[in-house]
């Protein structure tokens, strides 16, 4: 495989993280270093393996379906960095029409 | 310092030698008196552990005995942080599962354990409250993630610890400070509660001062959740009914790959005692293969990051953790706020997590990983059909210092490679301490055994440990 050379800012955005100049360029090398590591998995025949996304085989989980208590609206807020009543309180999402 | 295992503070307090409230007192001093030089413990609420002491249950299996919790599992009204920024002033509004059946085997959780931020890392420097000291070894890291539990355990001042395991975060902690650590099978335990890290890996497990109090801790922690749709249904058993029984006969086996050149000598040692003292016990010691043995820990960066960058994407200022001051916008309000809030190794893994799940690289870094976790997993299906049990190091090294070299991010994650493989297979895995010369850095050896084989894996510890002894 050609290694590609990991765009960190571009990531970032995709990840909602803000980064300094450092930490991009710090985190570049890093990451270039464990890509190059990781494109040994190319070298295992996997064209007829199946993906193991879980280690169990569980599927479709489901508990009954019976009504009980869950966090309270009150408990739900305690660790909010702003509340008001009753509800999350969050910038303006929405912009005015041009 | 205080000394003794779970079942010595049970006798002492059954017989009324102490009383629940005089323990919480006395592991209160120790900790007031080690942990500023060793920093196990980032919070401790000692009037709450002393209100529940004062309701102490003896007659319950765990009655009375304290249980130090490393902080990404959440107590009702006590900080979870995560050793990190990013929860600084989280105070968790319900308690994990674990904790719920802690609480009624009669235990008391007392003290929140340092830990690399939201547990990522491998040798507990990775905290926003500051790196842990090894009390077996002063001057060396105690190994991570769950560095506090296993520091707090060996400095005398837990009698036992939860912690959680992804990659070998309670196995190699255990195995640098020379006490024992135990994940248990993928579902064995409720993850409820559980801050998640990479949730088809994580699993909680006990840190304690010998196998028995691992299996009384089994006894209280496992079994269905129906608040955990991962957790298992397969029944639970008395897993202190084999201990102390003959390994007679039992075939264990020898991974060819894992004796490698690289491991450090008192490593190699240490499996070499093991073997011998296995073979002393009438064990078979067999030699195996695992043929993808060297691509695990390739499969696990790219399956654990990816994972965590989607469980982290919750860190976003709105509902719980750090919220950025005077933000622009919705966008910059999630940005800022987790630029705050995370540390380097979270960001760096998070970058990583992005990348292999983004357009154009999904399939060959994740979807890959993924079918080359199914081939390593197979290795262990073909192992177990010859052997019962597979030996092997936890870690190539025992603990390095904490003040030297930096290793790259690539050093440390290869590290992990002998821990890395139960939790891609979800199988149980027990890290056992080998006596080391007066003055030598602690090194464990690692039993794996196959899925829901807890009770055996124990027996064949505990007869490992008594061998040892």
């Amino acid at each position: 495989m050609q290694q590609p050379q990991i765009d960190v800012a571009y990531i970032a955005g995709l990840a909602k993280l803000e980064l300094t100049a450092e930490e991009t360029e710090r985190f570049s090398a890093d990451l270039n270093q464990v890509l190059a590591y990781v494109a040994q998995l190319e070298q295992w025949d996997t064209a007829t393996v199946a993906p193991m996304y879980h280690p169990l085989p569980v599927f479709d989980a489901v508990r009954a379906d019976v009504p009980g208590t869950s966090l309270s609206n009150e408990a739900a807020l305690t660790n909010a960095p702003a509340a008001e009543d009753g509800q999350f309180r969050v910038p303006k999402v929405v912009e005015s029409a041009h | 310092m205080l000394n003794g295992s779970i079942s010595y503070w049970r006798n002492q307090l059954t017989t009324g030698a102490i009383t629940p409230t005089e323990l919480v007192e006395e592991i209160a001093r120790s900790m007031e008196e080690r942990n500023p030089a060793i920093n196990a413990y980032i919070s401790w609420d000692k009037e709450s552990a002393l209100a529940a002491a004062a309701q102490a249950d003896l007659s319950r299996p765990l009655g009375g005995i304290p249980i130090a919790v490393k902080d990404n599992i959440c107590i009702q009204g006590a900080p979870t942080r995560c050793a990190s920024r990013m929860l600084g002033n989280f105070r968790s509004p319900y308690d994990a599962t674990a904790i719920t059946r802690l609480r009624a085997a009669g235990a008391i959780p007392f003290g929140r354990a340092n830990m690399d931020e939201f547990a990522m890392g491998s040798f507990g420097k990775n905290s926003a409250y500051g790196p842990t000291d090894n009390p077996a070894a002063p001057g060396h890291a105690p190994g991570g993630s769950s560095s506090g539990s296993a520091a707090a355990v060996a400095g005398g001042m837990a009698i036992a610890a939860l912690g959680s395991d992804t990659g070998g975060s309670i196995r190699q902690p255990a195995s640098h400070c020379g006490i024992v650590g135990m994940k248990p099978t993928y579902g064995r335990i409720s993850r409820y509660g559980l801050v998640a890290f990479a949730s088809s890996l994580d699993q909680i497990g006990p840190l304690t001062q010998n196998v028995e109090d691992a299996a009384v801790l089994l006894n209280a922690l496992c079994g269905h959740d129906e608040k955990d749709s991962t957790s298992s249904t397969e029944p639970t058993t008395d897993f202190t009914a084999g201990l102390g029984q003959s390994i007679k006969g039992t075939r264990i086996g020898l991974p060819k790959e894992y004796l490698s050149d690289g491991n450090d000598p008192a490593v190699t040692a240490a499996l070499q005692t093991a073997i011998a003292k296995l073979t002393e016990q009438g064990a078979e010691i067999v030699e195996i293969s695992l043929p993808h043995a060297e691509a695990v820990v390739a499969a696990y960066y790219i399956i654990a990051c990816a994972e965590a960058s989607s469980n982290l994407s919750r860190f976003d200022g709105i509902r719980y953790g750090h919220r950025a001051e005077g933000t622009n916008g919705l966008d910059n309000l999630y940005s800022r706020s987790r630029a705050e809030g995370f540390g380097p190794e979270v960001k760096r893994r998070i970058i990583l997590g992005t990348y292999v799940l983004s357009s154009g690289f999904y399939d060959a870094y994740y979807a890959k990983a993924q079918k080359v976790r199914a081939l390593v997993a197979q290795d262990f299906a073909a192992a177990f059909e010859q052997v019962d049990f597979i030996l092997g190091p936890v870690a190539p090294t025992p603990a390095p210092a904490l003040q030297g070299a930096d290793m790259t991010p690539l050093q440390i994650y290869l590290a992990d490679i002998y821990t890395i493989p139960a939790n891609l297979a979800g199988l149980p895995g027990i890290s056992v301490p080998c006596p080391q010369p007066a003055g030598a850095r602690p090194v464990g050896v690692q039993l794996l055994g196959r899925h829901f084989a807890e009770a055996d894996l124990l027996r064949v510890a505990s007869a490992l440990e008594q061998a040892l002894a």
